[in-house]
């Protein structure tokens, strides 16, 4: 069951998109984005309280996007909610038809709009991860039976630009022992560097059945794409492609990086370098089908 | 070392509404390392009171205002004082605030806030490296503890916002993680990367900690565990 879950086995390359749901009940534009993505895409993450900003639930949105015919990857992060909050929301998820789930720690809280919100923390990511897999056993985290377990298909995120990567890829392994089915990564635009990361993942998951996605935020400009390098950790745009960014005028350069997306969709693909992509357009979802079809993907 | 800092003065004077006559308690241990209850900030508040019009009508130094007995020693030796105040001030930490309110009935106020159980590194220079989780970890980290030196208290690794090194939350300070990896490699312990740590036992921290030591109890236990014939 699941389409995303489907598609990861089928060995083809695996698309995902991303909705990130709104901060109020207006919910026509991310409505729209659902209908516009969920059948070209395998599947449709949708965002936690993305960087500790208080939104519209992503457990709601998931549901929804059930509802609406499309296979959900319904994030989770560790920071608003107890073993307790977590594991209740995982049982209303499954109750809803969700079966990806992707665990993260979830940003800090004083990077978000309420700075002075206690993080709680009480699972790390690979607790959570450990965790799906007990209640896919039929048991909850303490041990006890449930009456009716679920059958996720669980996701985690890694950061092939990590400075140093070294402690990063040992968490990496944490995760892959956790038995996590998929990840994937933070944005990656340097496709050399994201090769050799590759090489690393693979010693480290071999023999496992871990399909790994790479993580593409499409860079909307030059000004996007130096304040990524200047404020988001992890994330690494190098100067070739800020210059390639800059050689058109503004009104240009989203198209720009659309064609850069779609070059790497088709360098990662066609050279087998991972099992699919995760593209994030972050909040211009309308442009992903012509990237796709850019990249030669379809995959509905 | 618990490490605290100065209220505003406007919101003791705030605090102090309505009455006239404090009774100031400084303490001897910590407030005096981070100059909020020593010797020194007790005539300052001396002074800042008066100004705003206040009576002091006592004042004491306790060597640490934690030891709630000598906290009640110390206002039975003020006793006219302490009968005549309206409210006491304490500069100390909060636990010391509350042995003053175990001594007495009157209006009992904080002077400071308290932060956390620090490190020392130089004068007037504190760090938090023990968040007191109840059980210690320590060993499974190179003796750097992400629990309280990880922002997020991390168990198995680092999040996706270490930057070169440094934490999310502030990019002056060290991922601890990279600390605890870079430690265990200088030990040629890395292979307490490779285990996954479970998640804490929040329980065992649950508040309002207690620990009451029966000394001869234990002690007793630790003699039958000694005289355990082997095999057994």
């Amino acid at each position: 069951m699941g389409a995303y879950r489907d598609a990861c086995n089928s060995g083809r390359f695996v698309v995902s998109g991303e909705i990130g749901p709104p901060k109020g009940t207006n919910v026509e534009s991310m409505l729209h984005h659902i209908d516009l993505l969920k059948n070209m895409v395998d599947g449709l993450n949708v965002t936690d309280n993305q960087s500790s900003v208080m939104r519209l639930g992503s457990l709601a949105v998931s549901g929804e996007i059930v509802r609406r015919g499309g296979d959900p990857v319904f994030q989770t992060t560790c920071r608003d909610r107890n073993r307790l909050g977590l594991q209740s929301d995982l049982l209303s998820a499954a109750f809803l038809g969700i079966t990806n789930v992707l665990c993260l720690t979830g940003d800090h809280p004083s990077v978000g709009d309420h700075k002075q919100a206690k993080g709680v923390f009480d699972f790390d990511s690979v607790h959570l991860i450990q965790c799906c897999h007990k209640m896919n056993e039929g048991f909850d985290w303490a041990g006890n039976e449930l009456d009716g377990g679920t059958d996720f298909f669980v996701g985690a995120v890694v950061t092939p630009e990590a400075d140093p990567l070294e402690p990063q890829l040992y968490k990496f392994a944490r995760k892959v022992e956790a038995g996590t089915d998929f990840f994937q990564t933070q944005a990656v635009y340097d496709m050399d560097n994201f090769q050799r990361f590759m090489e690393k993942t693979r010693e480290i998951t071999a023999g496992t059945n871990t399909k790994m996605m790479a993580g593409l935020v499409v860079l909307a400009g030059v000004g996007m794409a130096k304040y990524m390098n200047r404020a988001v950790p992890g994330i690494f745009v190098p100067d070739a492609l800020l210059e390639e960014l800059g050689s058109v005028p503004k009104e240009e350069q989203l198209r720009k990086g659309m064609e850069i997306a779609a070059r790497h969709i088709r360098f990662l693909k066609e050279n087998k370098i991972c099992d699919g992509v995760h593209v994030m357009a972050i909040g211009k979802e309308e442009i992903v089908p012509e990237i796709l079809e850019m990249a030669g993907l379809t995959t509905s | 070392m618990i490490i605290a800092t100065k209220k505003p003065i406007e919101e003791i004077v705030k605090s102090l509404e309505g009455e006239t006559k404090v009774f100031i308690v400084g303490c001897g241990e910590c407030a005096t390392v981070t100059q909020t209850g020593g010797e020194k900030e007790l005539a300052e508040m001396v002074a800042h009171l008066e100004a705003a019009g206040k009576k002091v009508v006592g004042t004491d130094m306790v060597a640490a205002n934690c030891q709630e007995l000598d906290l009640k020693r110390v206002l039975r030796k003020h006793k006219e004082a302490a009968d005549e105040t309206q409210a006491f001030l304490v500069l100390s930490c909060g636990a010391g605030t509350q042995s003053v309110r175990a001594a007495t009935d009157k209006h009992v106020l904080p002077g400071t806030d308290t932060l956390f159980l620090g490190n020392v590194q130089r004068s007037m220079d504190f760090v938090e490296k023990c968040s007191m989780c109840g059980f210690c970890v320590l060993d499974d980290y190179g003796a750097i503890c992400p629990v309280t030196r990880c922002a997020k208290g991390l168990l198995n690794g680092p999040c996706g916002g270490m930057s070169h090194g440094n934490c999310e939350v502030d990019p002056e300070m060290d991922c601890a993680w990279v600390l605890i990896h870079e430690q265990l490699k200088k030990e040629g312990r890395e292979d307490k990367r490779t285990r996954t740590h479970a998640p804490k036992d929040w329980n065992a921290i649950a508040h309002p900690g207690k620990l009451v030591e029966r000394r001869q109890l234990g002690d007793e236990k630790i003699l039958k565990a000694a005289k355990k014939p082997e095999g057994e």
